[in-house]
Protein backbone atom coordinates (compact mmCIF):
# COMPACT_ATOMS: atom_id res chain seq x y z
CA UNK A 1 0.00 0.00 0.00
CA UNK A 2 2.02 3.63 -1.00
CA UNK A 3 -1.31 5.87 -0.40
CA UNK A 4 0.24 9.15 -0.05
CA UNK A 5 -1.49 12.15 1.16
CA UNK A 6 -2.66 14.70 -1.61
CA UNK A 7 -4.08 18.17 -1.32
CA UNK A 8 -7.63 17.82 0.43
CA UNK A 9 -10.64 20.31 -0.39
CA UNK A 10 -10.82 23.11 1.31
CA UNK A 11 -13.34 24.09 3.78
CA UNK A 12 -13.03 27.02 6.60
CA UNK A 13 -12.93 24.64 8.87
CA UNK A 14 -13.19 27.82 11.89
CA UNK A 15 -16.41 29.27 9.76
CA UNK A 16 -18.03 25.38 10.70
CA UNK A 17 -17.47 24.68 14.32
CA UNK A 18 -18.30 28.56 15.01
CA UNK A 19 -21.12 27.58 12.94
CA UNK A 20 -22.33 24.05 15.17
CA UNK A 21 -20.84 26.12 18.32
CA UNK A 22 -24.00 28.61 17.84
CA UNK A 23 -26.47 26.02 16.55
CA UNK A 24 -26.02 23.80 19.96
CA UNK A 25 -26.12 27.39 22.35
CA UNK A 26 -29.68 28.43 20.53
CA UNK A 27 -30.66 24.93 19.95
CA UNK A 28 -31.44 25.59 24.13
CA UNK A 29 -33.17 28.68 23.55
CA UNK A 30 -36.88 28.34 21.94
CA UNK A 31 -38.57 31.00 20.81
CA UNK A 32 -35.98 32.75 18.94
CA UNK A 33 -36.81 35.74 16.89
CA UNK A 34 -37.54 34.71 13.14
CA UNK A 35 -35.50 37.10 11.49
CA UNK A 36 -32.53 35.76 13.36
CA UNK A 37 -33.63 31.81 12.52
CA UNK A 38 -33.75 32.93 9.22
CA UNK A 39 -30.16 34.48 9.44
CA UNK A 40 -29.23 31.53 11.36
CA UNK A 41 -30.06 29.02 8.85
CA UNK A 42 -28.95 30.82 5.41
CA UNK A 43 -25.17 30.87 7.28
CA UNK A 44 -25.21 27.26 7.84
CA UNK A 45 -26.99 26.79 4.14
CA UNK A 46 -23.67 29.38 3.24
CA UNK A 47 -21.72 26.71 5.03
CA UNK A 48 -23.30 23.88 2.80
CA UNK A 49 -22.24 25.84 -0.07
CA UNK A 50 -19.10 26.14 1.05
CA UNK A 51 -18.44 22.57 0.65
CA UNK A 52 -19.24 22.47 -3.18
CA UNK A 53 -16.77 25.52 -3.75
CA UNK A 54 -13.63 24.40 -2.43
CA UNK A 55 -10.64 26.32 -1.26
CA UNK A 56 -11.53 29.18 1.02
CA UNK A 57 -9.63 29.21 3.74
CA UNK A 58 -6.17 27.83 4.98
CA UNK A 59 -6.03 23.95 4.83
CA UNK A 60 -4.08 23.63 8.21
CA UNK A 61 -6.80 24.59 10.34
CA UNK A 62 -9.16 22.27 9.04
CA UNK A 63 -6.35 19.89 9.65
CA UNK A 64 -5.70 21.19 13.21
CA UNK A 65 -9.63 20.70 13.50
CA UNK A 66 -9.37 17.27 12.12
CA UNK A 67 -6.73 15.88 13.86
CA UNK A 68 -8.69 17.43 17.36
CA UNK A 69 -11.41 15.74 17.05
CA UNK A 70 -9.67 12.23 15.78
CA UNK A 71 -8.15 12.49 19.36
CA UNK A 72 -10.83 12.71 21.07
CA UNK A 73 -12.25 9.57 19.07
CA UNK A 74 -9.07 8.10 21.16
CA UNK A 75 -10.67 9.07 24.32
CA UNK A 76 -13.93 7.86 22.73
CA UNK A 77 -12.81 4.65 21.72
CA UNK A 78 -10.27 3.82 24.77
CA UNK A 79 -13.92 4.77 26.94
CA UNK A 80 -15.69 2.11 24.37
CA UNK A 81 -12.97 -0.46 24.93
CA UNK A 82 -14.02 -3.51 26.81
CA UNK A 83 -11.16 -5.49 27.91
CA UNK A 84 -13.12 -8.87 28.86
CA UNK A 85 -15.16 -8.48 25.28
CA UNK A 86 -13.81 -11.04 23.24
CA UNK A 87 -13.20 -10.75 19.02
CA UNK A 88 -14.62 -13.30 17.45
CA UNK A 89 -12.91 -16.61 16.82
CA UNK A 90 -13.73 -18.97 13.70
CA UNK A 91 -12.88 -22.20 13.24
CA UNK A 92 -9.88 -23.49 10.55
CA UNK A 93 -12.02 -23.95 7.75
CA UNK A 94 -12.98 -20.16 7.36
CA UNK A 95 -9.30 -19.02 6.79
CA UNK A 96 -9.28 -16.82 3.92
CA UNK A 97 -6.28 -18.45 1.84
CA UNK A 98 -4.16 -16.75 0.79
CA UNK A 99 -4.26 -14.45 3.44
CA UNK A 100 -3.83 -11.33 1.70
CA UNK A 101 -0.58 -9.13 2.14
CA UNK A 102 -0.52 -5.77 3.53
CA UNK A 103 2.07 -3.24 4.10
CA UNK A 104 3.56 0.67 2.98
CA UNK A 105 5.48 -1.36 0.39
CA UNK A 106 5.03 -3.84 -1.90
CA UNK A 107 5.60 -7.92 -2.05
CA UNK A 108 8.87 -6.98 -4.05
CA UNK A 109 10.65 -5.10 -0.96
CA UNK A 110 9.78 -7.55 1.64
CA UNK A 111 12.63 -7.12 4.69
CA UNK A 112 14.06 -11.03 5.30
CA UNK A 113 15.26 -10.90 8.71
CA UNK A 114 18.41 -13.57 10.06
CA UNK A 115 17.40 -15.85 12.27
CA UNK A 116 19.66 -16.66 14.14
CA UNK A 117 21.36 -13.45 14.67
CA UNK A 118 17.84 -11.84 15.72
CA UNK A 119 17.47 -10.47 19.36
CA UNK A 120 14.00 -8.67 20.66
CA UNK A 121 14.87 -5.52 22.22
CA UNK A 122 12.49 -4.59 25.51
CA UNK A 123 13.01 -0.89 26.86
CA UNK A 124 11.67 1.75 28.44
CA UNK A 125 9.36 0.81 31.62
CA UNK A 126 10.08 -2.09 32.04
CA UNK A 127 12.37 -4.34 35.20
CA UNK A 128 13.84 -6.63 32.75
CA UNK A 129 15.52 -5.35 30.15
CA UNK A 130 17.61 -8.22 28.93
CA UNK A 131 17.11 -9.21 24.85
CA UNK A 132 15.52 -12.02 23.91
CA UNK A 133 16.20 -14.90 21.35
CA UNK A 134 13.76 -16.74 19.25
CA UNK A 135 14.21 -19.93 20.82
CA UNK A 136 13.59 -18.50 24.51
CA UNK A 137 10.15 -17.18 22.96
CA UNK A 138 9.45 -19.78 21.15
CA UNK A 139 9.83 -21.63 24.61
CA UNK A 140 7.22 -19.55 26.41
CA UNK A 141 3.49 -21.34 26.67
CA UNK A 142 2.09 -20.81 22.84
CA UNK A 143 -1.24 -20.32 22.59
CA UNK A 144 -3.08 -19.54 18.82
CA UNK A 145 -6.04 -18.15 17.84
CA UNK A 146 -8.12 -17.61 14.38
CA UNK A 147 -9.58 -13.95 14.56
CA UNK A 148 -10.72 -11.95 11.44
CA UNK A 149 -7.87 -9.08 10.38
CA UNK A 150 -9.76 -5.76 9.40
CA UNK A 151 -7.63 -3.13 7.56
CA UNK A 152 -8.65 0.56 7.54
CA UNK A 153 -9.33 0.43 3.67
CA UNK A 154 -12.61 -1.51 4.69
CA UNK A 155 -11.26 -5.35 3.88
CA UNK A 156 -11.05 -8.22 6.30
CA UNK A 157 -9.65 -11.51 5.67
CA UNK A 158 -9.44 -14.58 8.39
CA UNK A 159 -6.01 -15.63 9.74
CA UNK A 160 -4.58 -18.01 12.29
CA UNK A 161 -2.08 -16.30 14.22
CA UNK A 162 -0.15 -18.55 17.28
CA UNK A 163 2.40 -17.06 19.43
CA UNK A 164 2.91 -15.68 22.98
CA UNK A 165 0.05 -13.67 25.21
CA UNK A 166 1.79 -10.51 25.14
CA UNK A 167 0.23 -9.27 28.28
CA UNK A 168 2.06 -12.69 29.76
CA UNK A 169 4.94 -11.23 28.10
CA UNK A 170 4.59 -7.75 29.57
CA UNK A 171 4.44 -9.15 33.16
CA UNK A 172 7.66 -11.41 32.62
CA UNK A 173 9.90 -8.35 31.79
CA UNK A 174 8.31 -6.35 34.84
CA UNK A 175 6.63 -4.02 32.25
CA UNK A 176 5.32 -1.11 34.46
CA UNK A 177 1.22 -1.80 33.76
CA UNK A 178 0.39 1.69 34.71
CA UNK A 179 1.95 2.89 31.91
CA UNK A 180 0.15 4.25 29.02
CA UNK A 181 1.86 3.06 26.29
CA UNK A 182 3.46 0.64 24.11
CA UNK A 183 5.74 1.04 20.98
CA UNK A 184 7.23 -0.97 18.79
CA UNK A 185 10.07 -0.44 16.56
CA UNK A 186 10.14 -3.02 13.13
CA UNK A 187 12.98 -4.18 11.01
CA UNK A 188 10.85 -2.55 7.69
CA UNK A 189 11.19 0.88 9.21
CA UNK A 190 7.08 0.57 10.40
CA UNK A 191 6.62 1.49 13.99
CA UNK A 192 3.49 2.15 15.68
CA UNK A 193 2.30 1.92 19.51
CA UNK A 194 -1.35 0.84 21.60
CA UNK A 195 -2.60 1.71 24.40
CA UNK A 196 -1.49 -0.56 27.97
CA UNK A 197 -5.31 -2.18 28.22
CA UNK A 198 -5.23 -3.32 24.58
CA UNK A 199 -1.77 -4.82 25.00
CA UNK A 200 -2.80 -6.50 28.51
CA UNK A 201 -6.10 -7.97 26.18
CA UNK A 202 -6.53 -11.79 26.52
CA UNK A 203 -6.63 -11.88 22.44
CA UNK A 204 -3.51 -9.72 21.86
CA UNK A 205 -0.59 -12.27 20.69
CA UNK A 206 3.23 -11.83 20.23
CA UNK A 207 2.46 -13.89 17.35
CA UNK A 208 5.16 -15.90 16.02
CA UNK A 209 3.34 -18.24 13.80
CA UNK A 210 1.16 -18.58 10.91
CA UNK A 211 -1.56 -21.12 9.97
CA UNK A 212 0.74 -23.36 12.46
CA UNK A 213 4.14 -22.68 10.20
CA UNK A 214 6.72 -20.15 11.69
CA UNK A 215 5.85 -16.82 10.38
CA UNK A 216 6.95 -16.34 6.55
CA UNK A 217 8.74 -12.69 5.52
CA UNK A 218 5.63 -11.46 3.73
CA UNK A 219 3.49 -11.87 7.30
CA UNK A 220 6.22 -10.23 9.22
CA UNK A 221 8.83 -12.49 10.49
CA UNK A 222 10.22 -13.21 12.93
CA UNK A 223 7.37 -11.82 14.78
CA UNK A 224 4.36 -9.53 14.57
CA UNK A 225 1.52 -8.59 17.10
CA UNK A 226 -1.76 -9.55 16.55
CA UNK A 227 -4.85 -8.03 17.81
CA UNK A 228 -8.45 -8.59 16.61
CA UNK A 229 -9.38 -5.76 18.61
CA UNK A 230 -7.56 -3.58 16.33
CA UNK A 231 -7.15 -2.19 12.59
CA UNK A 232 -4.59 -3.84 10.50
CA UNK A 233 -2.34 -0.57 10.60
CA UNK A 234 -2.28 -1.22 14.46
CA UNK A 235 -1.12 -4.41 14.32
CA UNK A 236 3.25 -4.00 13.60
CA UNK A 237 5.67 -6.54 11.32
CA UNK A 238 8.76 -7.42 11.40
CA UNK A 239 9.20 -6.11 15.63
CA UNK A 240 12.65 -5.41 16.65
CA UNK A 241 12.23 -3.30 19.87
CA UNK A 242 9.50 -3.11 22.38
CA UNK A 243 9.42 0.04 24.62
CA UNK A 244 6.83 0.65 27.56
CA UNK A 245 6.23 4.69 27.96
CA UNK A 246 4.11 7.13 29.32
CA UNK A 247 4.84 9.88 26.33
CA UNK A 248 3.41 9.64 22.96
CA UNK A 249 4.88 7.71 21.07
CA UNK A 250 2.52 7.73 17.45
CA UNK A 251 3.00 5.81 14.16
CA UNK A 252 3.90 5.43 10.69
CA UNK A 253 0.30 6.00 9.62
CA UNK A 254 -0.71 7.74 12.36
CA UNK A 255 1.40 10.53 11.86
CA UNK A 256 -0.07 11.10 8.65
CA UNK A 257 -3.25 10.84 9.92
CA UNK A 258 -5.02 7.39 10.71
CA UNK A 259 -6.61 7.30 13.89
CA UNK A 260 -4.76 6.42 16.61
CA UNK A 261 -6.47 4.07 18.92
CA UNK A 262 -7.65 2.30 15.44
CA UNK A 263 -9.76 -0.38 17.39
CA UNK A 264 -12.37 -2.54 16.15
CA UNK B 1 -31.66 20.71 12.89
CA UNK B 2 -32.34 20.39 9.30
CA UNK B 3 -29.39 22.20 7.49
CA UNK B 4 -27.02 20.69 10.40
CA UNK B 5 -28.24 17.23 9.05
CA UNK B 6 -28.20 18.36 5.21
CA UNK B 7 -24.23 19.45 6.31
CA UNK B 8 -23.40 16.12 8.05
CA UNK B 9 -24.76 13.87 5.03
CA UNK B 10 -23.18 15.76 2.61
CA UNK B 11 -19.68 15.41 4.69
CA UNK B 12 -20.65 12.40 5.34
CA UNK B 13 -21.59 10.72 1.82
CA UNK B 14 -18.85 12.90 0.15
CA UNK B 15 -15.98 11.59 2.63
CA UNK B 16 -17.36 7.97 2.50
CA UNK B 17 -17.54 7.30 -1.27
CA UNK B 18 -13.60 8.40 -0.84
CA UNK B 19 -13.35 5.58 2.06
CA UNK B 20 -15.43 3.09 -0.02
CA UNK B 21 -12.78 3.74 -3.26
CA UNK B 22 -9.82 2.04 -1.07
CA UNK B 23 -11.07 -0.83 -2.26
CA UNK B 24 -13.88 -0.47 -4.36
CA UNK B 25 -15.47 -3.60 -3.73
CA UNK B 26 -18.62 -3.82 -5.24
CA UNK B 27 -16.56 -3.84 -8.83
CA UNK B 28 -17.06 0.58 -9.63
CA UNK B 29 -15.13 3.45 -8.18
CA UNK B 30 -16.33 6.78 -7.37
CA UNK B 31 -15.21 9.68 -9.36
CA UNK B 32 -12.79 11.39 -6.95
CA UNK B 33 -13.99 14.91 -7.99
CA UNK B 34 -17.16 14.42 -5.99
CA UNK B 35 -15.25 12.36 -3.07
CA UNK B 36 -14.33 15.10 0.43
CA UNK B 37 -10.57 14.31 1.84
CA UNK B 38 -8.45 13.47 -0.72
CA UNK B 39 -6.86 10.38 0.81
CA UNK B 40 -8.10 7.40 2.43
CA UNK B 41 -6.92 8.69 5.86
CA UNK B 42 -8.48 12.66 5.24
CA UNK B 43 -11.26 10.86 4.41
CA UNK B 44 -11.26 8.81 7.70
CA UNK B 45 -11.08 11.86 9.51
CA UNK B 46 -14.52 13.78 7.65
CA UNK B 47 -16.35 10.74 8.50
CA UNK B 48 -15.57 9.99 12.13
CA UNK B 49 -16.15 14.11 12.97
CA UNK B 50 -19.34 14.28 11.04
CA UNK B 51 -20.64 11.35 12.76
CA UNK B 52 -21.05 13.05 15.69
CA UNK B 53 -23.01 15.84 14.30
CA UNK B 54 -25.36 13.44 12.26
CA UNK B 55 -25.59 11.05 15.49
CA UNK B 56 -25.89 13.32 18.25
CA UNK B 57 -28.50 15.60 16.10
CA UNK B 58 -30.76 12.36 14.93
CA UNK B 59 -30.76 11.85 18.41
CA UNK B 60 -32.15 14.99 19.94
CA UNK B 61 -33.92 14.85 16.74
CA UNK B 62 -35.82 11.91 17.65
CA UNK B 63 -35.71 12.96 21.16
CA UNK B 64 -37.67 16.03 20.44
CA UNK B 65 -39.89 14.25 18.01
CA UNK B 66 -40.69 11.62 20.22
CA UNK B 67 -41.33 13.60 23.48
CA UNK B 68 -43.40 16.59 21.90
CA UNK B 69 -45.87 13.66 19.61
CA UNK B 70 -44.48 15.77 16.89
CA UNK B 71 -43.46 12.01 15.81
CA UNK B 72 -47.80 11.10 16.32
CA UNK B 73 -49.14 13.92 14.84
CA UNK B 74 -46.96 14.76 11.93
CA UNK B 75 -45.74 11.71 10.77
CA UNK B 76 -49.04 9.38 11.31
CA UNK B 77 -51.08 8.04 10.32
CA UNK B 78 -50.05 6.53 7.10
CA UNK B 79 -52.99 4.59 5.60
CA UNK B 80 -51.85 2.77 2.19
CA UNK B 81 -55.32 3.51 0.64
CA UNK B 82 -54.52 7.23 0.88
CA UNK B 83 -50.99 6.68 -0.06
CA UNK B 84 -51.70 5.38 -3.35
CA UNK B 85 -54.06 8.29 -4.14
CA UNK B 86 -51.78 10.91 -3.28
CA UNK B 87 -48.94 8.92 -5.17
CA UNK B 88 -51.38 9.07 -8.09
CA UNK B 89 -51.88 12.99 -7.74
CA UNK B 90 -48.26 13.32 -7.37
CA UNK B 91 -47.69 11.18 -10.74
CA UNK B 92 -50.27 13.61 -12.35
CA UNK B 93 -49.16 16.92 -10.81
CA UNK B 94 -51.64 17.92 -8.93
CA UNK B 95 -51.01 16.80 -5.18
CA UNK B 96 -51.75 19.69 -3.65
CA UNK B 97 -48.93 21.84 -1.20
CA UNK B 98 -52.02 24.22 -0.02
CA UNK B 99 -50.46 23.83 3.71
CA UNK B 100 -46.65 22.81 3.69
CA UNK B 101 -47.04 22.29 7.86
CA UNK B 102 -49.04 19.72 7.09
CA UNK B 103 -47.47 16.29 5.22
CA UNK B 104 -49.17 14.34 2.40
CA UNK B 105 -48.90 10.38 2.86
CA UNK B 106 -45.87 10.25 -0.26
CA UNK B 107 -44.54 12.59 2.36
CA UNK B 108 -45.29 10.86 5.71
CA UNK B 109 -43.83 7.40 4.13
CA UNK B 110 -40.49 9.47 2.54
CA UNK B 111 -40.13 11.05 6.00
CA UNK B 112 -40.17 7.91 8.08
CA UNK B 113 -38.28 6.12 5.40
CA UNK B 114 -35.67 8.32 5.53
CA UNK B 115 -35.35 8.28 9.88
CA UNK B 116 -35.24 4.31 9.45
CA UNK B 117 -32.62 4.10 6.91
CA UNK B 118 -30.66 7.15 9.14
CA UNK B 119 -30.89 4.55 11.98
CA UNK B 120 -30.24 1.77 9.75
CA UNK B 121 -26.96 3.85 8.70
CA UNK B 122 -25.79 4.69 12.21
CA UNK B 123 -26.30 0.94 13.51
CA UNK B 124 -23.89 -0.52 10.41
CA UNK B 125 -21.63 2.95 10.66
CA UNK B 126 -21.09 1.38 14.52
CA UNK B 127 -20.84 -2.19 13.71
CA UNK B 128 -18.12 -0.93 10.85
CA UNK B 129 -16.13 1.31 13.24
CA UNK B 130 -15.98 -0.76 16.45
CA UNK B 131 -17.64 -4.25 15.47
CA UNK B 132 -15.87 -6.30 18.53
CA UNK B 133 -17.17 -3.96 21.14
CA UNK B 134 -21.10 -4.30 19.73
CA UNK B 135 -21.34 -7.99 19.43
CA UNK B 136 -25.30 -7.76 19.02
CA UNK B 137 -25.19 -5.05 16.40
CA UNK B 138 -22.49 -6.85 14.46
CA UNK B 139 -24.78 -10.20 14.93
CA UNK B 140 -28.10 -7.93 13.43
CA UNK B 141 -25.77 -6.36 10.36
CA UNK B 142 -24.49 -10.26 9.45
CA UNK B 143 -21.51 -9.81 10.69
CA UNK B 144 -18.65 -6.94 9.49
CA UNK B 145 -18.59 -7.95 6.03
CA UNK B 146 -22.54 -7.95 6.27
CA UNK B 147 -22.23 -4.57 7.82
CA UNK B 148 -20.28 -3.11 4.81
CA UNK B 149 -22.87 -4.03 2.44
CA UNK B 150 -25.77 -3.02 4.64
CA UNK B 151 -24.16 0.61 4.98
CA UNK B 152 -23.37 0.82 1.43
CA UNK B 153 -27.11 -0.25 0.68
CA UNK B 154 -28.20 2.15 2.80
CA UNK B 155 -26.28 5.15 1.75
CA UNK B 156 -27.70 4.76 -1.58
CA UNK B 157 -31.26 4.52 -0.52
CA UNK B 158 -30.42 8.10 1.15
CA UNK B 159 -28.72 9.11 -1.92
CA UNK B 160 -32.09 8.51 -3.65
CA UNK B 161 -34.30 10.21 -1.19
CA UNK B 162 -31.84 13.27 -1.06
CA UNK B 163 -32.29 13.23 -5.04
CA UNK B 164 -36.24 13.46 -4.85
CA UNK B 165 -36.34 15.23 -2.26
CA UNK B 166 -34.02 18.30 -3.94
CA UNK B 167 -36.46 17.59 -7.46
CA UNK B 168 -39.51 18.03 -5.17
CA UNK B 169 -38.00 21.50 -3.92
CA UNK B 170 -37.09 22.55 -6.97
CA UNK B 171 -41.15 22.25 -8.18
CA UNK B 172 -42.30 23.53 -5.17
CA UNK B 173 -39.81 26.20 -4.47
CA UNK B 174 -42.06 27.82 -1.62
CA UNK B 175 -40.94 24.94 0.62
CA UNK B 176 -37.55 26.22 0.60
CA UNK B 177 -38.94 29.46 2.02
CA UNK B 178 -40.59 27.74 4.63
CA UNK B 179 -37.54 25.38 5.34
CA UNK B 180 -35.30 28.29 5.75
CA UNK B 181 -37.50 30.33 7.73
CA UNK B 182 -38.08 27.60 9.88
CA UNK B 183 -42.45 27.77 9.97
Amino acid sequence: MTIKPTPRLAIDGDAVLKEAVSRISHASKPGTPARREFLRRSLTLGGLAMLTGCSLTDEASVDTALSRISRINDDVQGWLFDPNRLAPTYPDSMITRPFPFNAYYGQDQIREVEESSFRLEVTGMVADKRKWSLPELRAMPQIDQVTRHICVEGWSAIGKWGGVSFGHFLRRVGADLSAKYVGFKCADDYFTSIDMATALHSQTLLALTYDGQPLPPKYGFPMKLRMPTKLGYKNPKHIQAIYVTNMYPSGYWEDQGYNWFGGS
Amino acid sequence: MHWLNALAVVILMMSGWRIYNATGFLGFTIPKGITLGGWLGGALQWHFAAMWVLGINGLLYLAFNLASGRLLRKFFPVSPKALLADLLAALQGNLAHADPRHYNMVQRLAYLFVMLDSVLLVVSGLVLWKSVQFPLLRELMFGYEGARLVHFIAMAALAAFVVVHLAMVVLVPRTLVYMTRGR
